[in-house]
């Protein structure tokens, strides 16, 4: 507070410094102000900037110096010291979803165990995957969709002749495709991702953001090589989290060969999904090298509709509604 | 600890099968199939009671096999197979000791009460059926609905023809024919009128009572398919439900929203209102039972269920509004302890001394 540090008595007018003096001269050592004066008041743009100036600084002096004496109380102490406190974070504080997934709960694990993704986890079906864009793809669409092919394996790029996906969807199935994935693009740039798991399984619309291709990546290794990479999968702690991270699991094949020493991972934070791939190499027992190879983005899960792609008619188990499930930076949903 | 399953507000049939009572004051639910009995082939269908006094479910399974639940004994006590026709159960239904039963080919048939025994009596109502449902005053009648299969009213006893075979609307403003699907229905107790919701979003009453058979009256909602529907007590309101979580309150009088549900993530599988408290609760495929309040639209429980939800049934006859007692607390006897206690001498507590309050300075 302005007013604690000098004497009020009375409604004395305040004696501000004389402007444009550069630095301005020191304060003189007694100023009168009314009891109830703040900074705000005064008219004069620069005489105004000065006081809120100088009450920062004495702000931060008594900052500094409330955290010296702190320390000082804290190495007195020595080993009776209270342990230091953990700073709040957001995901720290992040509001407990009751659809959390428990590893011992039987009907959870039952009801995974039998879902769409069930044939690809018991090794009866094997990934191939159609990779595609919206109509007309432009020049960087195209690029990050070579990229892509290459880092997943056995998956094909096809050049969308403006069909409609509800056509391609049962040639897919009859070509034993098991994944669908659209690439939508905007004013140049890819923006969109529609992933649908091909006999009858869910299909997952993201918003794409921060796509770097090859090119743009610093620090880059070499091209990535055939070799089926692992796949890692952060943070999916929901009911909800868990069907996506089986959606991107079912992408790669289930035998990941450790000579390729790359991987692919998807990393959840805040209900954003990270995608890197990396090749790493073991320098030791405990230290690891790691370059980043292909291509890197960042998806947002907009949907997940029951069913293969049909916005219209068809049933969605999650929608993103922002004004009903954004109420609380503190909730998250993946 | 499970709850007993006579005080279970409202019953749960999920698409792996499980039949979950919960009990809405301690916000807990049982799941009624064990960890062996859960299979997607058994995954609910369709669920009703079995009689007036509600100790009975009748629990249609994907297998084509009905189950009978006592919520007396909560367990279930019987079990039949209802073969013919293709496809899921579309609607079950209860004519004095029978069972009316209704597919997805269209295949509608009402079964005695021995099992070897061929139906009683059969009837055809189209294929791609969506919904049976029976009227609750006249119980012979039922009506029927589905894709491209218009509304028809059947009664049982003369399964040929249908009582009221609904007309399409007239041609839109291009001159087009506007495409069907009834997806629910539900019969106006007061009245013979009849009011169903589309897959195309709309709202339809029809009055076989009058001499047209075009709708009453066709309500647009929203543009996502509709996939339930509820009555509200008073026969003015319904509530709908769509495919992507919108559920809202509709005037049947002007075909106008009243209010806006709000809290759902996905798709709405079933919704129920109680006839005589202004709730409705309804299950969806986000897997959380839902109970709003009907005046002020307010969620007033929700429950994790795990699984995708398919059906849902109140309890009408329990008394919602009755507080559970806490359960008795267990004395805990300390025997040893006691004895020690009389051992000791009972010293006098000292008085405080009474500290005088001094006011003003």
């Amino acid at each position: 507070d302005l007013t604690a540090g000098t004497a009020s008595l009375g409604g004395e007018e305040e004696h501000g410094p004389v402007p444009g003096d550069g630095a301005g001269p020191p304060a003189p050592e007694r100023v009168l102000f009314p009891p109830t004066f703040s900074v705000s008041e005064i008219k004069n743009k620069q005489r105004r900037h000065f006081m809120f100036l100088r009450w920062k600084q004495q702000q931060r002096k008594e900052k500094l110096a409330l955290k010296k004496k702190r320390r000082k109380e804290r190495e007195a102490l020595g080993d009776k010291a209270p342990p230091k406190a953990v700073p709040k974070t957001i995901e720290n504080q992040r509001v407990y979803d009751e659809t959390t997934v428990d590893p011992n709960d039987e009907e959870v694990a039952f009801d995974e165990a039998t879902d769409e993704f069930a044939p690809y986890f018991n090794r009866q079906t094997v990934p191939k995957i159609l990779i595609t864009t919206s109509d007309r793809p432009r020049g960087r669409t195209v690029r990050f969709c070579e990229q892509l092919a290459t880092v997943i394996p056995n998956s094909h790029v096809y050049y969308r002749r403006g069909l409609a996906l509800k056509r391609i969807i049962p040639q897919c199935i009859a070509r034993d495709f098991t994944d669908l994935i659209v690439i939508n693009e905007d004013r140049k740039i890819p923006n969109g991702l529609v992933l649908s798991h091909l006999p009858d399984g869910p299909t997952a619309h993201f918003r794409m953001s921060s796509v770097r291709l090859r090119k743009e990546i610093k620090r880059k290794g070499k091209e990535p090589t055939e070799h089926v990479p692992e796949v890692i999968l952060n943070n999916f702690t929901t009911r909800l989290g868990h069907s996506i991270g089986r959606m991107f699991a079912a992408l790669f094949p289930h035998n990941p060969q450790f000579i390729g020493r790359q991987v692919a991972t998807f990393h959840n934070q805040r209900d954003y999904i990270f995608f890197r791939f990396h090749r790493y190499i073991f320098k030791s027992e405990k230290k690891v090298g790691i370059q980043e190879l292909g291509p890197r983005f960042t998806l947002k899960l907009r949907s997940l509709q029951k069913g293969t792609f049909d916005s219209k008619f068809g049933e969605y188990e999650w929608i993103h509604k922002r004004r009903e499930m954004d109420r609380s930076r503190r909730k998250f949903h993946l | 600890m499970a709850a007993p399953t006579r005080l279970c507000h409202v019953w749960v049939g999920a698409e792996t099968g499980a039949l979950k009572g919960v009990n809405l004051q301690r916000k807990e639910a049982t799941n009624h199939v064990g960890g062996s009995g859960l299979s997607r082939g058994r995954g609910v269908s369709a669920l009703t009671w079995g009689d007036p006094a509600q100790t009975e479910l009748l629990v249609g399974s994907l297998d084509r096999s009905v189950s009978v639940f006592s919520t007396e004994k909560g367990k279930f006590t019987g079990e039949r197979l209802c073969p013919g026709g293709d496809g899921a159960f579309c609607g079950l239904g209860v004519l004095g000791s029978s069972i009316v039963t209704a597919v997805e080919s269209g295949l509608v048939r009402v079964w005695g009460e021995h099992e070897a025994e061929e139906p009683l009596q059969e009837l055809t109502a189209g294929p791609g059926l969506c919904r049976m449902r029976q009227d609750p005053t006249r119980p012979h009648l039922v009506g029927t609905g589905g894709k491209e299969n218009g509304l028809k009213v059947w009664d049982l006893q003369r399964p040929q023809e249908p009582l009221f075979r609904a007309k399409n609307v007239r041609n839109d403003w291009l001159d087009l024919r506007v495409p069907v699907w009834e997806r629910d229905l539900q019969f106006l107790p007061g009245s013979q009128r009849v009011v169903t919701c589309t897959g195309h979003g709309q709202v339809r009453l029809y009055d076989p009572s009058t001499p047209q058979r075009r709708p009453v009256l066709d309500a647009a909602v929203g543009e996502a398919p509709l996939t339930a529907l509820a009555l509200i007590p008073g026969d003015t309101s319904v509530v709908v439900g769509s495919a992507r979580g919108d559920v809202a309150v509709i005037d049947l009088r002007k075909g106008r929203v009243l209010r806006a549900l709000k809290g759902f993530a996905g798709g709405v599988r079933g919704l129920q209102c109680h006839p005589r408290l202004p709730l409705v609760a309804s299950v969806g495929l986000d897997r959380f039972l839902r109970v709003h309040q009907l005046r002020d639209g307010r969620l007033r429980d929700k429950v994790y269920l795990k699984s995708r939800l398919t059906c849902v049934l109140l309890s009408t006859h329990l008394d919602w509004e009755a507080q559970e007692e806490p359960p008795p607390q267990k004395e805990v006897k300390d025997e040893e302890g006691d004895e020690l206690w009389d051992a000791l001498e009972s010293v006098p507590t000292p008085r405080k001394a009474k500290k005088r309050k001094i006011s003003g300075v």
